[in-house]
């Protein structure tokens, strides 16, 4: 669909929230809360965290939540009745005024459940839910999206994108058929616009490197001892995979209270030894450098040869959220100079 | 439940219609389907797996032990080890298990016809080149000489002791059982060495031969240059690899060797596609 030109005032957010909430829609936001910014459920722009660089956890969890029910069972004296997931229950979700690292998070996560065979749960999710970003006015040192493809107007996995224009404006940008649907639904919320630069108006991030020489690095590197260079240091706590809006590991466990119970999927890391540990003890991804290998593989090798994706948007979460200070950029500028 | 299913996790349900001990902790369970419509439309090929799973215990990854020709079952053979294979393994005849499957590629024997097979197998790695060698032999005209090398630890280790003892008695199959020293017992009429040493002395040719091993990894490890010596090349020599598994279709993340992924590319793999792979299993 070529994308469509609009303008949008601030004060119309107001009434486009609540029309949204009204019309059955669940409306996640960033919101600030103790100090911390997160995706929750809001009823009013009031709510919304508009300043926020990036919020602590990625929107992932609206298409793929940190703990989700696969299926129910209920153990009779000798049968098992087992209930399958309702998708029609699934809500239609507005993921508001996140980031363009955000929205594109979404592509890597779809091509990891939806191709060769399709995860109907992340599916359905993910066909329910309309994406209406922010672009970034202001960046931190973490954020590297212009290093891996992205940018901070970056349209990529938005139905619809806002560019604050000037004090009072939002510029529109309307990309795909979910966006156009918003924009027909509220029509009177937006106003006719030609095309604009948006340069000026979104934050300066430097390029630092490029996904096309680490991709190409990564071919001789597997058995080079950077990776236990850049791993010393890691925990193994497997933060950076939870905050990450691309990260799609997870486990499969029952939950069960009397002759009731729950089959969850689970957010889960690489990062963890027991990930892949076999019954035996025997463990192909032994030490934390391993591990450190594949997650940088996985993400600019693995995906980008089998699903054409790479794995990482440059959102900066995991070097925010390390506890022992690795910097996934550093290390990635390393490997594009190995 | 049907095979309209809402979602590629939920599991078929199946009855354990005749459970068999195999070795110490070791066991067979046959499966049926409880739903005639899910045994009419389910169908597998040899080399395929599943994720059998006790309902509140969780999933576990097993091949598929018994072979496509035997229709409207599936057995599956397992040692106690984790916490839900002990569960199974507390299971009686008529308990219901669920069953999510089959995942996986396959052993190509329809490209081995008019060959030699030699199957090479240690240990509790036996079922899933069981369901291989019942396949070949219940399609025996499609192949030459069939050769079974097989050892385990002990003689209360061997597994399909009743299949071995059959097999043995067909003129169409030569078998050779070992027991690792000092596993034999004073009936012992079989060899008695590592399989990798077995295999050396018998010495099958390589010519117009695949080879199949399966093992434990020090038993693989060893097994490769003696085929090697014997001439068979990369391209004739199948394995199948194990590693741990969740989901079965390559979303969990965990099973990757390098690029590809256990339980959607392989479990089956030619020593030359396992050679091009980083070594990292």
């Amino acid at each position: 669909m070529e994308i469509i030109n609009k303008l949008i005032d601030k004060s119309s957010l107001s009434a486009l929230i609540e029309r949204l909430n009204t019309s059955g829609k669940q409306v996640y936001a960033p919101v600030t809360k103790n100090g911390l910014c997160d995706f929750a459920k809001v009823e009013s722009v009031q709510e919304i965290d508009f300043d926020s660089i990036a919020t602590i956890q990625s929107a992932k969890s609206l298409v793929f939540p940190k703990v989700e029910k696969l299926l129910s069972y209920e153990k009779t004296y000798d049968d098992v009745i087992v209930k399958e997931v309702d998708l029609t229950k699934i809500p239609e979700v507005i993921a508001f005024a996140g980031r363009p690292c955000d929205a594109a998070g979404f592509i890597p996560l779809n091509a990891i459940f939806t191709s060769d065979s399709v995860d109907q749960i992340f599916k359905t999710r993910l066909d329910k839910l309309s994406i209406i970003s922010i672009s970034c006015k202001k960046a931190d040192d973490f954020c590297f999206c212009t290093s891996v493809n992205g940018s901070p107007s970056n349209t990529s996995g938005s139905d619809i994108l806002l560019t604050e224009i000037s004090e009072t404006t939002y510029y529109a940008e309307i990309i795909t058929e979910k966006g156009k649907a918003i924009l027909d639904a509220y029509a009177d919320l937006f106003k006719d616009s030609a095309v604009v630069d948006k340069t000026p108006f979104v934050a300066k991030i430097d390029k630092q490197f490029s996904t096309e020489i680490i991709n190409e690095k990564l071919k001789t590197l597997f058995e080079s001892d950077i990776w236990d260079h850049q791993a010393m240091r890691c925990v193994g706590c497997g933060a950076c995979a939870f905050v990450c809006p691309a990260c799609g590991c997870f486990d499969i466990q029952d939950e069960t209270k009397g002759k009731d119970g729950v089959r969850h999927r689970c957010w889960d890391s690489c990062g963890f030894k027991i990930f892949t540990m076999h019954t035996s003890g025997h463990n192909p991804r032994e030490k934390q450098a391993q591990r450190w290998r594949q997650r940088i593989f996985h993400k600019f090798s693995y995906q980008p040869e089998q699903q054409q994706e790479f794995g990482c948007v440059g959102c900066g979460r995991c070097s925010r959220a390390c506890p022992s200070d690795m910097n996934i950029a550093e290390h990635l500028k390393a490997i594009a100079v190995k | 439940m049907n095979m309209e299913k809402n979602t590629i996790y939920s599991p078929y349900k199946m009855k354990i219609e005749k459970i068999t001990e195999e070795a110490p902790f070791v066991k067979t369970f046959r499966l049926k389907f409880i739903n005639d419509e899910d045994a009419e439309n389910f169908s597998f090929r040899t080399g395929q797996f599943g994720e059998y799973s006790i309902f509140g215990e969780g999933e576990t990854t097993f091949c598929i032990a018994s072979s496509p020709t035997r229709k409207g079952y599936i057995e599956c053979t397992f040692r106690q080890a984790g916490r839900v294979t002990k569960a199974l393994a507390n299971l009686d005849e008529g308990d219901i298990i669920g069953f999510r499957g089959p995942y996986g590629n396959i052993f190509p024997i329809d490209e081995w016809k008019g060959k030699n097979l030699v199957f090479i197998a240690g240990g509790i790695a036996l079922p899933p080149m069981r369901s291989v060698i019942w396949n070949c032999l219940d399609l025996r005209e499609n192949f030459k000489d069939i050769t079974i090398i097989y050892g385990a630890r002990s003689v209360a280790d061997l597994v399909y002791k009743n299949e071995l003892k059959e097999w043995e008695g067909r003129s169409d199959v030569n078998i050779v059982t070992t027991v690792d020293p000092g596993g034999e017992t004073p009936e012992w009429t079989g060899k008695i060495g590592f399989v990798p040493t077995v295999l050396s002395e018998i010495a099958p040719s390589s010519e117009n031969t695949i080879a199949i091993v399966c093992g434990p990894p020090i038993m693989i490890k060893f097994t490769f240059p003696v085929l090697e010596k014997l001439g068979f090349t990369d391209e004739n020599v199948y394995t199948t690899l194990e590693n741990r598994m969740k989901c079965g279709f390559g979303k969990c993340g965990r099973c990757n060797v390098g690029k590809v992924f256990v339980c959607k590319d392989g479990p089956v793999f030619s020593l030359k596609q396992l050679k091009e792979l980083p070594a990292e299993y």
